[in-house]
């Protein structure tokens, strides 16, 4: 991809620049769940049977649509920045709203999820936790940690997707500037990734 | 030169050239300086916040030192020594050694070292000021919040950490939020070193304290997500009981020492990277010669990166791994020796038949050298494994990592400030007092930290608050020490502050340095350069009429 010409040369702006600064964002955030991979991976490895036991319990279903919603608003984000660069930007303002709608349908859904687990007593700490073997307690507990951190990540996203939508309205990102948008794609999109990894790792390891 | 640079000082106390980045802001007053964007004043607003913290820092280590004057309780009780040492190594390490000299003299002299008008990212540059001073300030509340200081040490170790009563949740996320400021810094510089290094300066003509700081930034971004997961985790751990490092619950505490070390080890390397750096500035200039071996030292700063992220292990030799980790952790940790022994080797090599000039910059870079060596070597003791047995959680780790960390990283600082000084605020403190200062802190930081390593080897264990009497004529020198040190010290920061009420004429280039930010007027102006400088040759080429008359 072509850095776009630049207008306003009093202006600093660095195509090439803004994007390095996000991917090495990215990998630290990679590095950041890498942190609960390793714990994962150990653990797993220490209890294999009673992971996949407690897997078991995990609604595959509700885990495999919310993976559809993410992949799907992955897709109109991408069709949002596509949209401004074609300078369509009530399109692309359209595509941004529904990429935003997606991601709070996947927190409405993992909410649901969450309550219907804390409703039967699993959440960390509890009796009825405490009462299974150790590779069970620290299942439920990696999974309340990284699918909260990786919740949170998506809360973030749709904040962040606000705010891209008030720039995109304010003609601040333009089809001639959209590198903004075209960074908190690059974040949705490692949103999406990680959820990728998490779907197999909690939901599939039955 | 400028010749705004040569005139006569003006009469306030931080303007003294006309048209310098202290009277050209946009904004008035306060506002100039809180919502700047100018990397200059970024750079200021951290140092005066350091040098805050490190005063904090120093007296609770003076309290420390005063406890062990007499045998038995002298001043405090046990919690409150424990309070008080968890407190001086948070402060010190997370608010003065870790970002120090990136944060100050990299914020303030890499764009200029490079030819750019500012960094990258101005803005985020900024926001990870204020991170870090939210994270400051959030650590000092859980002082005075909850159930007390925390009393942990500054490593925050399970399971102590979790079911202790003392407020370890805040002092952890103040941790959190400031290990997200370095991560912002280090992408930062990253990314300025990338994309705005001027023309001609292609990386084998780029100085060393940016390619230090180039290093440096790649350990902050890769290492410091585990530090936040790490203690988000404890955080998670106390309030929901997660179970992740908690044996009750199914989980390993030997999982925490992992990951904390998985970055806090490269976090020593983060620490001291950029005190080689300026120390690779310093010693060129005052020796008048081009620095020995540029390319090995390049080549060490990233070799040390790479290395360091691989021994971890090492402070862990006594936690029960398996003898083959164990093995291999100590290899690797000889190994990374080599780089370090590279840069003292060049060091020294540069000011073999130099025209050695000693001046206060000087010996605080020399200081360096010395101490650091000595830091290193002892370190080489630890990396042992049978020795390292016999001296874990004694003094002499104590005196090893002050050799490395004040005597390595604190020199450095005071190195370059002394160093940087006339170039950031356009004058000049008195020399004469600076030279007596750094004899004060030099024999007093031997006499208090050498006699940490014979005490460590006597057996003397750390984090005690009391001693047998058979450690007693140790901790009495050792407590003399400190007294000479902080007497030192004080002149020091009384001197350098001093300095900023006296009028003298601070030229462009006072040492005769050649690296491009002693070719701007000091204090250089906002833009730094009128007309971006184009590169055509390696960066020390040192010739005789280099240097402008200083006095």
């Amino acid at each position: 991809m072509s850095a776009p010409a630049e207008p306003h040369a009093a202006e600093h702006r660095d195509y090439v620049g803004a994007k390095l600064g996000m991917w090495i964002f990215i990998f630290t955030e990679l590095i950041l769940f890498g942190g609960l991979f390793v714990a994962y991976g150990m653990y797993r490895s220490m209890h294999p049977h009673e992971f996949h036991e407690a897997a078991g319990e995990l609604n595959v279903t509700l885990g495999v649509i919310n993976t559809m919603v993410l992949l799907t608003s992955s897709l109109t984000m991408v069709l949002s920045i596509i949209a401004i660069r074609l300078k369509r930007k009530a399109q692309s303002m359209l595509f941004l709203a529904s990429t935003m709608v997606l991601g709070c349908t996947f927190l409405v859904n993992k909410f649901f999820e969450w309550k219907a687990k804390i409703h039967h007593g699993i959440f960390p700490g509890s009796a009825a936790l405490m009462q299974r073997p150790p590779g069970e307690r620290l299942f439920f507990g990696l999974y309340y940690g990284m699918t909260g951190l990786h919740g949170l990540h998506v809360t973030v996203g749709v904040v962040v997707m606000a705010v891209m939508l008030r720039l995109l309205a304010r003609d601040k990102i333009r089809h001639d500037d959209f590198i903004k948008l075209e960074n908190a794609g690059l974040y949705w999109h490692l949103v999406d990734v990680i959820w990728i990894f998490l779907l197999p790792l909690f939901y599939l390891a039955a | 030169m400028s010749t705004a640079a040569e005139s006569i000082a003006a009469p306030s106390v931080v303007a003294p050239h006309e048209g310098n980045f202290y009277n050209q802001s946009s904004r008035k007053g306060i506002a100039s300086w809180l919502l700047t964007t100018d990397h200059k004043r970024i750079a200021l607003l951290y140092l005066g916040a350091m040098i805050t913290f490190f005063l904090v820092g120093m007296t609770l280590g003076v309290f420390m030192r005063l406890e062990h004057l007499t045998m038995g309780p002298t001043i405090m009780k046990p919690t409150t020594y424990n309070a008080l040492f968890t407190l001086h190594g948070v402060i010190m390490i997370f608010l003065f050694v870790i970002p120090g000299l990136p944060a100050v003299f990299g914020n303030f002299m890499l764009p200029i070292m490079i030819g750019a008008k500012d960094v990258a990212f101005p803005r985020l540059n900024l926001l990870s000021w204020y991170l870090f001073m939210a994270g400051a300030t959030i650590a000092i509340t859980s002082l005075f919040t909850g159930g007390g200081p925390p009393d942990t040490g500054w490593s925050f170790y399970v399971p102590y950490s979790v079911t202790t009563g003392t407020n370890v949740t805040v002092a952890v996320l103040g941790a959190f939020v400031i290990g997200f400021s370095s991560i912002l810094t280090g992408l930062n510089f990253i990314t300025t070193i990338h994309r705005l290094r001027t023309k001609g300066m292609n990386w084998m003509r780029m100085p060393l304290f940016p390619w230090a700081l180039y290093a440096t930034a790649w350990v902050q971004v890769l290492a410091t997500p585990i530090l936040g997961i790490t203690l988000l985790l404890v955080i998670l751990e106390r309030v929901f009981h997660l179970g992740i490092f908690d044996p009750s619950i199914g989980g390993d505490p030997i999982l925490y020492q992992h990951l904390f070390w998985t970055y806090s080890h490269p976090a020593v390397y983060i620490m001291i990277i950029p005190a080689m750096g300026a120390v690779s500035e310093i010693i060129p200039t005052f020796a008048h010669r081009t620095i020995f071996g540029y390319k090995a030292i390049v080549m060490s700063s990233m070799a040390i990166a790479a290395v360091g992220s691989l021994v971890w292990a090492h402070h862990m030799f006594t936690s029960g791994m398996s003898e083959t980790s164990i093995v291999i952790f100590s290899l690797l940790t000889f190994l990374v020796a080599i780089p370090s022994a590279i840069k003292v080797f060049n060091w020294v090599a540069t000011l073999y038949k130099g025209s050695v000039e000693l001046r206060a910059p000087m010996l605080f870079a020399l200081g360096f050298i010395f101490l650091f060596s000595i830091g290193g070597l002892t370190g080489l003791f630890q990396g042992a494994l049978a020795i390292n047995v016999h001296i874990h959680d004694t003094y002499f780790i104590v005196g090893h990592f002050h050799y490395v960390m004040f005597g390595g990283t604190g020199f450095a600082f005071f190195a370059a400030l002394h160093y940087w000084y006339p170039k950031m605020f356009g004058r000049m403190y008195n020399e004469r007092t600076a030279i007596v200062a750094f004899v004060h802190i030099f024999v007093g930081f031997n006499m208090l930290y050498f006699t940490f390593l014979i005490l460590g080897l006597q057996g003397m264990p750390r984090r005690y608050y009391d001693h047998l009497p058979k450690f007693h004529g140790g901790h009495l020198h050792a407590t003399i020490g400190s007294w000479i040190m902080v007497a030192g010290l004080l002149m020091m920061v009384t001197n350098l502050i001093r300095g900023l009420f006296r009028k003298v004429d601070v030229p462009a280039n006072p040492w005769g340095g050649v690296t491009l930010e002693w070719t701007v007027p000091s204090p250089p102006p906002v833009e730094n350069f009128d007309v971006l400088p184009v590169i055509t040759e390696d960066p020390y080429h040192f010739n005789p009429v280099a240097k402008e008359p200083s006095r």
